[in-house]
């Protein structure tokens, strides 16, 4: 193979990669930012006027509440798994195990579990809080994964010398381990954030797809994602779909920017 | 005394924590094999899994499942076919060719990529590649080639991020030795750091494997979903994940349960590619 060949190749390989990023992204904003007039943001939904904004308050509960459930879990695993746990203790691997598996399982199946589990077997209906629970098992593996690798990024030296300064294990963890590990922690809670806002699957058949806003936590609501997911698939709002899909992509811009400007934030203060 | 107390008290939380992912994992496993395995049982595994007939509303109704599997599995592979060269050798240029400035734009990029909702890739393919098809190939435009094309996309992103910290992740005397020898930049690349990240690459490869057979809502949009064993690429097919999504709104009884069973291979299917996965980084690790 000669050097020009391999190198056509490699940036060939890089302009159809970014390319069709572009394209993707740049056909939905200029198809759908004309068509994103403030009757998109009513406060009630007709059909007529398929308003996008319940959906997106919507939206914002349900990523609102899943965090509020999964954060606490998935940061306290990540300090059994790393500051607690024995290396190559059985029940740590079994975890491990665990959260490879959470992390693989696609997301219909998590809303096949959801409708069986949440709405049938515990009787929540099609509701914002079945949708809300499927929603934490599915990012804790996320929020697990981000917490592990902050709290591996901090050395050991602050750690011993609170310890010799007096200070007890819970002290050490959540004074000076935790500070040190936050941008990253949080970097991996916005990521999780994301992918509850992309998700379909996982909440049509536990969230429903009424278009309301849901007034208690056992009342049904489509996230903005699904409300997208309706409105394509019945082909009557295709300039309404576009509209929807250039909120989707600004919100997860907004949420990916955040992401990466905290973890750059947390390489530069282990470094320093 | 009061300290060394809530010391012990919040491990103790932090354990039941950990346990929480453990629970989910054995729930999961109890409600969709609980609800799925009785059926398979009943029905005959090889009558479902060999079954080339889906007809749930006929009497008596027909649950074999053989189209969705030969769907499955063949858009997975077309779209490993166009996603890994592609994807491999972005990440070659993310990791060996890309000037420092533009990486801090394109590494941003690649995780936007991955963060963009399958819902919209879904649409953009509804209203993009499906028209394009159907102009090339006549019919709906909604076939295996429009599925192919989006899961191939769609995947580049899990296949990049890997890949190019395998490729990082090669010591750099490895590739210094090749250039001292004389061999070129872009040869001391291919021939030498590349085969010497083939784990992660590979790993990638099994990730993005999970990703096209695991995705449902940008499949269901443009895939047409016939129930059928395809002939060709240019015809449409069905899934395994949108066999569940088109049908579980208002199955019930057998239907139902034959919905679950699905799942149940779906399931069968990742636990075999997370297996292999969890295998490769193992071997890795003892390396």
């Amino acid at each position: 193979m000669s050097r020009n060949y391999i190198k056509g190749l490699v940036y060939f390989s890089a302009l159809i990669t970014f390319g069709s990023l572009f394209f993707i992204i740049s056909f939905i904003l200029i198809k759908g930012l004309p068509h994103l007039t403030p009757a998109l943001f009513s406060f009630h939904y007709t059909t007529t006027n398929v308003s996008l904004l319940p959906a997106l308050l919507t939206t914002f509960m349900v990523v609102g509440l899943t965090l509020i459930i999964a954060t606490p879990i998935g940061v306290f695993t990540g300090f059994y798994l790393i500051e607690y746990a024995e290396k190559n203790n059985k029940g740590v691997e079994l975890i491990r195990i665990a959260t490879d598996t959470l992390a693989a399982i696609p997301s219909i199946v998590y809303g096949l579990f959801g409708m069986l589990f949440f709405v049938t077997f515990l009787r929540f209906q099609y509701s914002l809080l079945a949708g809300v629970l499927t929603a934490v098992i599915m990012v804790l593996p996320l929020i697990i994964r981000a917490t592990e690798e902050s709290l591996l990024s901090v050395k050991d030296s602050l750690r011993q010398a609170s310890f010799s300064l007096g200070a007890g294990k819970l002290r050490t963890i959540f004074k000076i381990v935790l500070p040190v590990a936050m941008p990253g922690i949080l970097s991996g809670v916005i990521l999780a954030s994301g992918r509850v806002v992309g998700e379909t699957a996982a909440l049509m058949y536990t969230m429903g797809t009424s278009t309301n806003l849901p007034d208690s936590l056992f009342s049904s609501g489509r996230t903005l994602a699904l409300h997208m997911y309706v409105l394509s698939s019945e082909g009557q709002h295709v300039n309404e779909s576009y509209a929807t899909g250039v909120v989707l992509i600004l919100t997860v811009l907004i949420i990916n920017a955040l992401s990466t400007y905290l973890s750059s934030r947390l390489t530069k203060e282990t470094t320093k | 005394m009061k300290i060394k107390k809530l010391d012990s008290f919040m491990q103790g939380v932090f354990l039941i924590s950990a346990l929480i992912s453990v629970m989910a994992i054995i729930l999961i496993g109890i409600f969709v094999f609980g609800g799925g395995i009785p059926f398979i049982a009943e029905y005959g595994l090889s009558n479902f899994l060999l079954g080339e007939k889906w007809t749930p509303s006929n009497t008596p109704a027909a649950f074999g499942i053989l189209p969705m599997i030969i769907g499955s599995v063949t858009v997975t592979l077309g779209a490993i076919v166009i996603g890994v060269p592609v994807g491999v050798l972005t990440a070659v240029f993310m990791a060996e060719f890309c000037p420092t400035k533009l990486y801090k734009v394109l590494k941003p990029a690649v995780n936007l990529m991955a963060a963009i909702p399958s819902i919209v890739y879904g649409f953009f393919a509804l209203q993009l590649i499906v028209p394009f098809m159907r102009r090339l190939f006549g019919g709906t435009g909604m076939n295996m080639l429009t599925v192919i094309l989006l899961l191939g996309i769609m995947i580049l992103p899990t296949i990049i991020g890997m890949s190019e910290s395998a490729i990082r992740a090669v010591p750099k005397s490895y590739y210094s030795g090749s250039l001292a020898l004389g061999a070129s930049h872009e040869r001391s690349i291919m021939k030498v750091s590349l085969p010497a990240a083939k784990s992660g690459v590979l790993s990638s490869v099994i990730l993005g494997i999970g990703r096209a057979i695991g995705e449902t809502m940008a499949v269901v949009l443009v895939a047409g979903n016939q129930p059928r064993i395809p002939d060709s690429l240019t015809q449409g097919v069905r899934t395994l994940t949108t066999n569940i999504v088109l049908e579980m709104s208002y199955a019930t009884g057998q239907h139902r349960e034959a919905l679950i069973a699905t799942a149940v291979v779906l399931f069968g299917f990742i636990l075999v590619i997370n297996g292999i996965f969890l295998l490769i980084k193992r071997k890795e690790a003892i390396r």
